[in-house]
């Protein structure tokens, strides 16, 4: 066990029914690491996040947090369930990021006030405060909850496939944002599936096929024949299981 | 034209208190009312409404047309739908809307079977129709408590509530309370139709709820307005249904429920966010 992880995971397994979609995991994530999750798809990349935040429950196995509080934990989902339509303004979607600051009564104060425009502005939004969320792109939307997550002030910062969807200017902007969050020592945890993004940004890769298939420096992690291993150990249980699509989360 | 606006209030005691009862309903149900409907809950709304009719008819069946007797009735009913919907549509193959349509007419069968078994058709009128004209001191009474009570809850949950209706995911990953929220929502809906039934009859309250939320989409966008334009058609549909059941002699009900309709339609013509005029003279809004 690393001292001073900021996510251990033990012997990890989750099953959808009879299925299984994570088996056996075992990994310690070092506290201030800026990690890619990468896997062929039904590899269990989403159920490792969903797991971490207690989403979905374990049948086998543990997550701790070492030192950090589970309200130090910060979560970006690769489908949100933000109800478009709903008459809500940018800056009102930033603001919930301060939930745990404020609480279901609390009001921001300046200072807060300040945090939100700040958090706006760093994602490239400003100017854009009160414009309605249902009339913003998949990028801008994107940029939004970004803002949101930087006022959570998590300590561990879990991205599900935060690039998809995004134009290329929004990516490098949130990319410069996860990069501010490294240098101030959050542990991050993203599942991504372009390769070329992880090889340029993220130095440690945990790739998975529902298994642990390596785990450590993205160059030493992302070699060909990792890589196939992991698409061979994924088709070959699709194969038995004809079910790779239920589980492909 | 002061005749036709104001002197029916200023002669008879019952129009004051009808306008009064409605008044304070409107109130209530117009910040409900825009919740379910940005929620996409008006149905669920309107099954709750449905549900109450076979507490109340027990109610009726048992203490007679006594005002406890029917809300407690309501109240319960309509808790326990609330409650079932919900796990209905989460455990069973059943979509949701189909549960709730079943809800919704055994509900409604069953009402109207439990009253006719002892009470005549007026009764049954009375319990479907409402009878705003006639609200007596304890069925006020009990709106004014209702809607002071909802105004408090909701501006103590309004963070809440609102989380809940825009994220629920979020709210979940950082608290438990999206439940308690969920269901002190429903659990408001339920109190305000069972107060509002006796007046405005339980086919009709939902109405007064879903309506003006509804019309005033047509004319806000952030939820304060929305929610104070409901209250102020609410609260217009009331006054000139009621006018328009005095000089015309129809139910009041059916009469103020079709005012607020009246002013959907219209809304639906000319409301400038995102009417049918205002769509098709400009340019589709910009998504980007």
């Amino acid at each position: 066990m690393v001292q001073g992880a900021a996510l251990q995971l033990s012997d990890l397994s989750v099953n959808f029914g009879a299925i299984p979609a994570l088996l056996g995991l075992n990994a310690d994530l070092a506290v201030g690491s800026l990690t890619a999750v990468v896997g062929p798809n039904g590899a269990g990349k989403s159920t490792l996040l969903k797991t971490v935040v207690g989403e979905v429950q374990p049948f086998r196995g543990r997550v701790s947090f070492g030192a950090l509080k589970r309200s130090e934990v910060a979560y970006l989902p690769q489908h949100s369930t933000i109800e478009r339509d709903f008459p809500i303004s940018v800056q009102e979607i930033v603001t919930m990021g301060l939930w745990n600051e404020l609480g279901p009564f609390g009001a921001p104060d300046r200072r807060q006030r300040t945090e939100v425009e700040e958090a706006i502005e760093a994602v490239g939004m400003a100017g854009l405060e009160s414009r309605m969320i249902g009339q913003l792109s998949g990028g801008q939307l994107q940029r939004a909850l970004f803002a949101r997550l930087l006022l959570q002030k998590g300590k561990l910062i879990l991205l599900d496939e935060p690039f998809n969807a995004v134009d290329t200017k929004t990516l490098i902007d949130l990319i410069r944002v996860i990069k501010e969050w490294h240098s101030d020592g959050i542990t991050i945890l993203a599942v991504l599936h372009d390769q070329e993004t992880v090889r340029a940004h993220f130095p440690q890769t945990l790739l998975i096929a529902r298994e642990l298939v390596a785990h450590g420096p993205t160059r030493q992690v992302l070699t060909g024949a990792n890589t196939q291993l992991a698409s061979r150990m994924c088709e070959a249980c699709a194969d038995e299981l004809h079910s790779c699509s239920k589980v492909n989360t | 034209m002061l005749e036709l606006f104001v002197e029916p209030f200023v002669k008879f005691e019952f129009m004051r208190r009808a306008m009064f009862g409605c008044l304070v309903i409107a109130a209530g149900a117009a910040p409900l009312g825009v919740f379910l409907m940005l929620r996409r809950m008006s149905l669920t709304g309107d099954v709750m409404a449905h549900a109450i009719l076979p507490g109340a008819a027990i109610g009726y069946l048992v203490g007679g047309f006594s005002l406890s007797a029917l809300t407690f009735g309501g109240i319960i009913a309509g808790f326990v739908v609330a409650l079932l919907s919900g796990l209905i549509a989460r455990t069973t193959i059943l979509k949701e809307d189909a549960s709730l349509a079943t809800f919704y007419l055994i509900s409604l069968a069953l009402g109207v079977l439990i009253i006719s078994i002892r009470g005549d058709n007026i009764d049954l009128i009375h319990i479907l129709f409402g009878s705003v004209l006639a609200l007596n001191d304890g069925a006020l009474l009990l709106l004014c408590c209702v809607t002071t009570f909802t105004m408090l809850s909701l501006a103590l949950m309004f963070r809440l509530i609102l989380m809940e209706s825009v994220d629920p995911q979020f709210l979940a990953s950082l608290s438990r309370l999206g439940a308690i929220g969920h269901y002190s929502f429903l659990a408001l809906v339920v109190l305000n139709l069972v107060a509002g039934f006796h007046a405005m009859g339980s086919l009709m309250i939902i109405g007064i709820m879903l309506l003006p939320a509804a019309t005033a989409r047509f004319w806000a966008r952030s939820v304060g307005t929305l929610i104070l334009i409901a209250f102020l058609i609410g609260a217009a549909s009331s006054l000139l249904g009621l006018l328009a059941s005095f000089h015309f002699s129809v139910p009041s009900g059916p009469a103020i429920i079709l005012t607020a309709g009246l002013m959907y339609l219209i809304s639906l013509f000319i409301g400038r966010e995102g009417g049918w005029i205002s769509s098709n003279s400009k340019n589709p809004k910009v998504t980007q």
